[in-house]
Formats: C-alpha cells, structure tokens, sequence
C-alpha cells in the first residue's frame, strides 16, 4: 500500500519502462496515426470548442474568443420562437413515421426471400432491389419531380386516366410526409435486407428439420425458428434507429422543400442551414444545432440503457 | 433438405405461390421507375407530356441526349466530380487503412485511447456552423480541399478495417516476421496491404459512391459555378427546373420549353448515373460485403 502510494512500486516502474520500449519499438504505428489524429483535431475537435458561440454574440471580426457571452440567451429565444413547436413536431414526426415504416419493411422482405427455393431468381430480385441504394438524393428527388408532375408526371397521367384530378403533389404540405417515407422505403429497403439475411443464413438449420419432422409448416417455422433467431439482430439494429431519431438527415428533406410545402418540411436541419449558412445568424444556429445534439446524445443513452434492461441486448 | 421438398404439404404450396407473386411485385414496383427513365429519355416530349408513353419509347428520339451533350456545364461537372471523387477517395482510403492497422494490433501502447478519441465524435460534433467557420478561417472556401479533406478517415469505416485486419491477419504473423528484422513498414507494404485488396476494394467503393452522390458539403463550401460537381448541376436542373439557357436556344415557345426541359431531366438522370450503373456488379459485391464485416462489430 505505501510503495503504491509514494509511486515507487519497482513493479509499475518496470511495466511502464517496458511499455515505453514498446512505444520506441512501434513509432511507425503512430507515424501511420498521425494523419487521422490531426484530422480529427483540426475538424472534428476544434469545432467543438468552437460550439462556444452558441452561447455567445458571435461578430467574425472578433472571433470565437473575443465574442461576447450571452448565456442561454439563444436557446430562449428558440424556444420562444413562433415556430419552435413546429419545427420540433416536424422533426420528430418525419423521423418517428419514416422509422414505423422503413424499418419493418427489410425484415418481411428478407424472411421471403429466405424462403425462396429458386437461387438464381432470388439473386435477380437482390440484383434488382439492392439498385437504388446507389442513386443519388438528387436523383431520387429529381425522380419524383418528373414522376410527380401535375401535368406531364405518370403518376398523375394514371390519376386522370382513372377519371381523377391531378394533384400538385410536391407542392403540397400534406404529401411532404408520405412522399418522403415513400420514396425513402423504395430506396433503402432491398439494400437493408442484407444484414437480416446474413442473420437468417446464421440461424441453425437443425432447429428447421426439427420443426419440419414435427410437421410445422412453412408459416410456422418462420414464427417459431426463424424470427426468434434474428431478434437479437432486430433489437440491435432498433437501439441504433432509436437513437438517431434526432439525427434525421438534411439533404432529402431540404431538396424537396419549397415555399408551398414549408409548413411540413421545415425540420431542425434545413432550419440550421437556413439560418446559419443562409442568413449568416451564426450564434443562434450554432445553439439551434446544439439543442439537437444535446437531445440526440440523451436518446442514445436512454435507449441502450433501456435495452439493457429488458433484453440483455445492448451496443456497450 | 432435398427430400423434404418432396413432400411439401398443400399450404406451403400455396406460401410459395403467393411469396413468389409478392417479391415479383416488389420487384417491379423498385425497377418500373428506374425502367420508365430510360425509356423516358428517348421518347418523344410530346407524348410523354399527354401520357401517351408507358412501357416501350415512342416517338423514338435522341434529341435531349443532344442537348446534353453539347451543354459545357454539365461536362464541366462531370469532370469536376471525376476530380474530386479520384483525390477524395485518395486521401480517404488512405488515411482509414494507415489508421485501421495500428488499432487492428493487439498490444499498441494507448490503442483504447485513440479508439476513444475517434468514437467520441460520433456522439459529440460541433455541427454545421462551427465547422464552417473553421473551414472558412482556413480559407478552403470554394476549393476542392473543403470536400475532400475535412470528412476522411470516418470512424465506422476505420473500424471496417480494422475488423478486417484482426481477422485475417493474426499478429503471429507479425511476431515472426518481426522475428526476422522486418520493421512494422515493411511488413504493412509488403504483407498487410497485398492480403487486403477485398477491404480496400470496399474502402475504394464506399468512397467513390460518396464523393459521386454526395452535394452537401459541396452545397456550402463551393460558391463557384465553375467549380460545382456533377450532382449541384442537376440539382439545378432536377430540382431547381434550371435548364442552361444554353441547351434551349432553339426553342421558340413557353410550352415546347417546359417539354424539352422534361426530356433534359430524364435524360441527365442517366447520363448521371451511367458510372454507377457500369460499376454496378462491383458495386453490389464489395458494399455487400462492407456491410457484413461491418454487422460483425455493431
């Protein structure tokens, strides 16, 4: 206990001396370190200590540090804000639907293909469903202008030809919602399929001849094998889109906003962008962003420990 | 398993008949689009316009891809993306493998440290503004360096790597060759690096997918028209309805306008997309792979 105390236990000294000639021995391995670590401290850190200014009158003649403090000022003037219950609602309800609906939808897909006899046709159908996960946001919103159209669109040429009126459906803040959900199903499920796949390849094939000697049906093994086989692969992936329900991404939702649609599509990201790059309102959007990210780490935090809990199953 | 195919009972038939008809239907609901594009760009503006092409071309023409051709700002975005993708996924690859390799090592002096100094920053981040003001300071405002620099050695793709290296290069191999007087350079260029074409083929593929598709950063760091990559001009065009004055000039009416611009849009969709497309086989191979190591460690 006293040697430990007065650091002079001959013990540590000797593994810190032999750490050290590990250190000298490996210095290549850090030179290879080196570039990411700078990286990570130019553009990942120093933003951090640069978030100061959400709590301060930010002028760029004056810098980060020589700015006035303003406390939470901003943050109450966010949350007073006309639109802070909007944009809120907006954020979480895009995110919350897209997750009700995006993320069932790969595992249903991959249960049916698994049981699928014919190899050759269930690799086209992967070939073919894996595609749109590699076009380009604005590709897929550029596809839905020409598709959406109201009067040259095919989906409204269906609509009339069906003795309906066209409808504006871009431009519409009631369609913003399903459009967005729609068309993020349409590209994401096939290329999410495969991690629920390779958790049905893991699933014991024992376990399905038993069931099958046992007369289970095809339905029935699906409940009884393979299901519970990819649950812990169900939660984990559920734990990770809970978390990041604040996290929703910024490009789709600013590329399909307009004037007529803003009511719907005004979500937390492209009311930083707007603020922040457009409007050059540093400070108040730098906190804007904040808020967000406080919240997200909460979320996180909660819902793995709630995992913990009730399943045993949990990211750390 | 074969036997018991023999003995199907009636209900897993008809589970099969209607699980068969359900993935086609899915299937045609994700390729009808992707399908009536490509037809789309060769069909008669006229016509797509009253809804009279569905399933094949009519009124066979090649007139948007003219168009496109012969307009600069597109070319010039297409070699900006060329650009921008070829350095970027450089330096990316780069820095994730040189990374990937001392973390991947079983006993590097301080490695929990640096994997916590790097996971922190998937949780914390100063966001968007913060970040722009740095980059703004820096003076990389409108230069390729905004885009290509800032996002390298992401963490997800650093620990794809390193879960790679861990399992298929076990650090006896290390220890021998260490035995024998090779230093740790050495042995990453002539052993890791050769043993790790798969994982660098991902790497390479994430990378260059990203830098084609992406315009976010280059929607806040480029203000230079000259300097824009291929998916901010047809964002212009996709979304913005801003077809170059220049690609219309012998257009006479509002309406013939709209028509061709319509024709434009599906054309450039191609157009754009058609590198992807060639790609497409390595694609679907390496990211799926990508995917699966990943799954191992999340």
């Amino acid at each position: 206990m006293k040697s430990k105390d007065s650091g002079i236990d001959p013990l540590m000294m000797k593994s810190k001396r032999k750490a050290w000639s590990r250190v000298k021995r490996d210095y290549e391995l850090y030179l290879f370190l080196l570039p990411i670590v700078l990286i990570y401290v130019l553009f990942r850190y120093y933003p951090m200590y640069g978030v100061q200014i959400a709590f301060k009158d930010f002028s760029p003649s004056q810098g980060i540090w020589g700015s006035s403090w303003v406390g939470f000022q901003h943050f109450i003037d966010f949350f007073n804000a006309y639109n802070f219950w909007t944009i809120i609602k907006n954020t979480l309800s895009l995110s919350f639907l897209s997750l009700v609906f995006s993320f069932p939808a790969p595992i249903i897909i991959a249960i049916m293909l698994n049981q699928m006899m014919s190899k050759r046709f269930k690799k086209f159908i992967q070939t073919v469903i894996y595609a749109p996960h590699f076009i380009s946001i604005v590709v897929l919103v550029g596809m839905m202008n020409v598709f959406l159209s109201p009067n040259s669109g095919i989906i409204n040429h269906i609509i009339t030809w069906f003795g309906g009126e066209p409808i504006l459906f871009m431009a519409d803040e009631d369609w913003f919602r399903p459009l967005y959900i729609l068309s993020g199903v349409w590209q994401e499920t096939g290329f999410a399929t495969i991690i629920y796949l390779a958790a049905l390849a893991g699933v014991n094939p024992e376990l399905h001849e038993a069931a099958t000697m046992d007369g289970a049906n095809k339905w029935k093994r699906i409940w009884h094998v393979e299901i519970p086989g990819i649950l812990p692969t169900i939660v984990i992936l559920l734990i990770l889109a809970l978390g990041n329900i604040m996290s929703i991404g910024f490009e789709k939702a600013f590329l399909m906003q307009n004037d007529l649609n803003y009511a719907t599509s005004n979500i937390i990201p492209t009311y930083v962008y707007e603020l922040g790059i457009q409007k050059a309102q540093y400070s108040f959007s730098t906190a804007v962003g904040l808020f967000n990210s406080v919240i997200n780490i909460i979320l996180i935090v909660t819902v793995n420990r709630i995992a913990k809990k009730m399943t045993e199953t949990s990211l750390w | 398993m074969n036997h018991l195919l023999k003995r199907k009972s009636r209900g897993d038939m008809w589970f099969d008949v209607i699980n068969y008809f359900l993935l086609t239907v899915i299937m045609l609901i994700v390729l009808l689009p992707l399908y009536f594009v490509f037809i789309a760009s060769f069909s008669d503006p006229n016509l797509i316009y009253s809804g009279e092409v569905w399933f094949y071309p009519k009124g066979f023409t090649l007139d948007g891809y003219e168009r496109i051709f012969n307009d600069s700002s597109i070319w010039l975005g297409y070699l900006n993306s060329i650009l921008y993708a070829g350095v970027g996924t450089f330096i990316g690859v780069a820095v994730t493998v040189f990374a990937a390799y001392p973390l991947a090592r079983k006993n590097l002096v301080g490695k929990s440290v640096i994997m916590w100094f790097l996971l922190i920053t998937m949780f914390f981040s100063g966001g968007l503004i913060p970040t722009y003001l740095l980059i703004k300071d820096l003076n990389m405002l409108n230069t390729m360096w905004a885009l290509v620099i800032p996002g390298a050695g992401a963490v997800f793709n650093v620990i794809i790597v390193r879960t790679f290296f861990q399992s298929s290069i076990p650090d006896e191999m290390w220890e021998a060759a260490s035995m024998d007087g090779c230093s740790n350079t050495r042995f990453f260029w002539s052993i890791v690096l050769p043993l790790s074409k798969p994982i660098i083929a991902v790497m390479v593929l994430y990378h260059v997918v990203g830098f084609w598709n992406g315009f976010f950063d280059a929607l806040i760091y480029l203000n230079d028209g000259n300097k824009y990559p291929l998916q901010l001009v047809l964002r212009n065009i996709l979304v913005q309805n801003q077809v170059n004055a220049g690609m219309m000039v012998d257009v006479e009416s509002y309406a013939a306008k709209m028509r061709v611009t319509e024709l434009i849009k599906y054309g450039v969709i191609i157009v754009s997309s058609l590198p992807l497309l060639i790609l497409y086989p390595f694609l679907q191979k390496y990211f799926v792979k990508g995917v699966l190591i990943g799954s191992i460690k999340g």
